[in-house]
């Protein structure tokens, strides 16, 4: 009996160590609470770096559309590619991704975040409108999310707007610049990604 | 009077051949020799402006903001002209009422009292009225220490000088209603509010070069939505490309 009972807390332990808390499903909600935890988490002194880290990106894989980012971001050559060169994009886009999203939110850990109203642009679309608090040292930034709500009871980040500009469309044409100066030779931009992962 | 017209057709023509050039703002110039001027004001960045924006960042808020208030009022004389040339009556009867108020009740602009008003104030130049007026912008490129900019852009950049009041008394020593500059005036000005921006803007150049894998087309994709926000008078830039995504 205390064998069942103690392998009962484990499973209980173990579930709550490993899924994340689930977000409301009002997009002006879901992101408030996002942010709140991501920031909680990212502040948290007690926490290490790595389980920072670690929690931040279970939240960006539950929450954000990194699938359809990752096809957005590719522009146009995604449609000439193999099954199989999209998939190793894609595996390796996520990695990009999950640092440089880890990265961005640590830098704003410290401010305070404000959700201000949503704007519902469509069945499938709501734009979030928030700001980063202003400091001292930095002035107040409004940040717009793009929201997807195809499935009202599941919302998915798949953007962010940083005082009107798009970060979706700014990596989109990074990438672009990439392969435009390399023949649109896409090996070209796994190392890149590559080395951004490593370092 | 005919320097004048020179001018005029000089510039009537380079922006006939921009829009010629290319319809496409993304179109590079001469990419390879941008990006060795990007490394260049990169460089330009990390030794001077980069350190001297840290310092001032250390000043106290007030003269920060004051400085930030100032160099933004002094601006306002380049944005009336350009909403007039705009036909924004109201914008820039609202950016008027600002110059008047701050420079007056603000001392001299120091202090933005007509923001607490509720008197927009939206920075305008004449690369925004070409814009506006359906110019396409011409291929990319950068300028040493200057930047990021595009043929209209860098057209407008010089008609500023030609529109702007306060360019007026500094560069060319003229007088306006008594009111007199030097050059001097004109570059510290200019000066004191690029340190202004860099040092607004020192987190999110930092976090932008930690988490890009080609800055140059970062700042290069940035530049390019802020001006298609900036002339289409909007919050934010286009961004119709989502809409296959959405099925």
């Amino acid at each position: 009996m205390r064998k069942l009972i103690h392998t009962l807390v484990f499973v209980v332990l173990a579930q709550i160590g490993t899924s994340s808390f689930a977000y409301n499903s009002d997009p002006k909600i879901f992101i408030t609470e996002l942010v709140e935890d991501a920031t909680k988490t990212l502040s948290d002194k007690s926490i290490s770096k790595a389980d920072k880290a670690k929690k931040v990106e279970t939240i960006a894989l539950e929450n954000v559309d990194i699938d359809a980012i990752s096809l957005y971001t590719l522009g146009s050559i995604r449609k000439t590619l193999d099954q199989d060169t999209l998939k190793r994009y894609q595996e390796l886009f996520k990695k990009y991704f999950l640092k440089s999203l880890t990265s961005r939110l640590t830098d704003y850990s410290n401010n305070k975040f404000e959700v201000v109203s949503s704007d519902q642009k469509s069945e499938t679309t709501t734009i979030v409108i928030s700001k980063i608090i202003g400091s001292p040292s930095q002035p107040e930034l409004k940040i717009d999310w793009r929201v997807y709500t195809k499935d009202p009871t599941k919302p998915l980040i798949r953007d962010l707007r940083v005082e009107g500009l798009s970060i979706a469309r700014t990596q989109k044409e990074e990438f672009s610049s990439i392969l435009n100066s390399n023949n649109n030779d896409i090996n070209v931009l796994f190392s890149k990604l590559e080395e951004f992962i490593k370092n | 009077m005919l320097l004048k017209k020179i001018i005029f057709t000089l510039l009537a023509g380079f922006i006939l051949f921009a829009s010629n050039v290319s319809a496409e703002p993304k179109k590079e110039c001469f990419e390879k020799i941008s990006r060795g001027i990007f490394k260049f004001n990169q460089g330009f960045d990390k030794a001077i402006l980069k350190p001297i924006a840290s310092g001032y960042n250390k000043l106290p808020e007030p003269i920060r903001e004051g400085t930030g208030n100032f160099t933004s009022n002094l601006a306002t004389l380049l944005t009336i002209p350009n909403h007039v040339l705009q036909g924004e009556w109201r914008l820039a009867g609202e950016s008027s009422a600002s110059f008047l108020i701050n420079s007056t009740i603000g001392i001299l602009g120091f202090s933005n009292p007509a923001s607490k008003m509720g008197l927009r104030n939206q920075p305008e130049d004449v690369g925004q009225t070409l814009g506006a007026y359906g110019v396409s912008s011409g291929c990319y490129f950068v300028l040493p220490v200057l930047g990021p900019t595009t043929i209209r852009d860098s057209v407008g950049m010089f008609a500023d000088t030609l529109v702007d009041p306060f360019a007026h008394i500094t560069l060319r020593e003229k007088e306006i209603l008594s009111i007199s500059g030097s050059e001097m005036d004109f570059f510290s000005v200019k000066g004191a509010g690029v340190v202004d921006f860099r040092a607004d803007n020192m987190k999110n150049l930092d976090s932008l070069e930690k988490n890009s894998i080609d800055m140059y087309a970062a700042i290069k994709s940035l530049y390019i939505q802020n001006r298609e926000k900036k002339i289409g008078n909007t919050y934010s830039s286009k961004d119709d490309d989502w809409e296959e995504f959405n099925k």
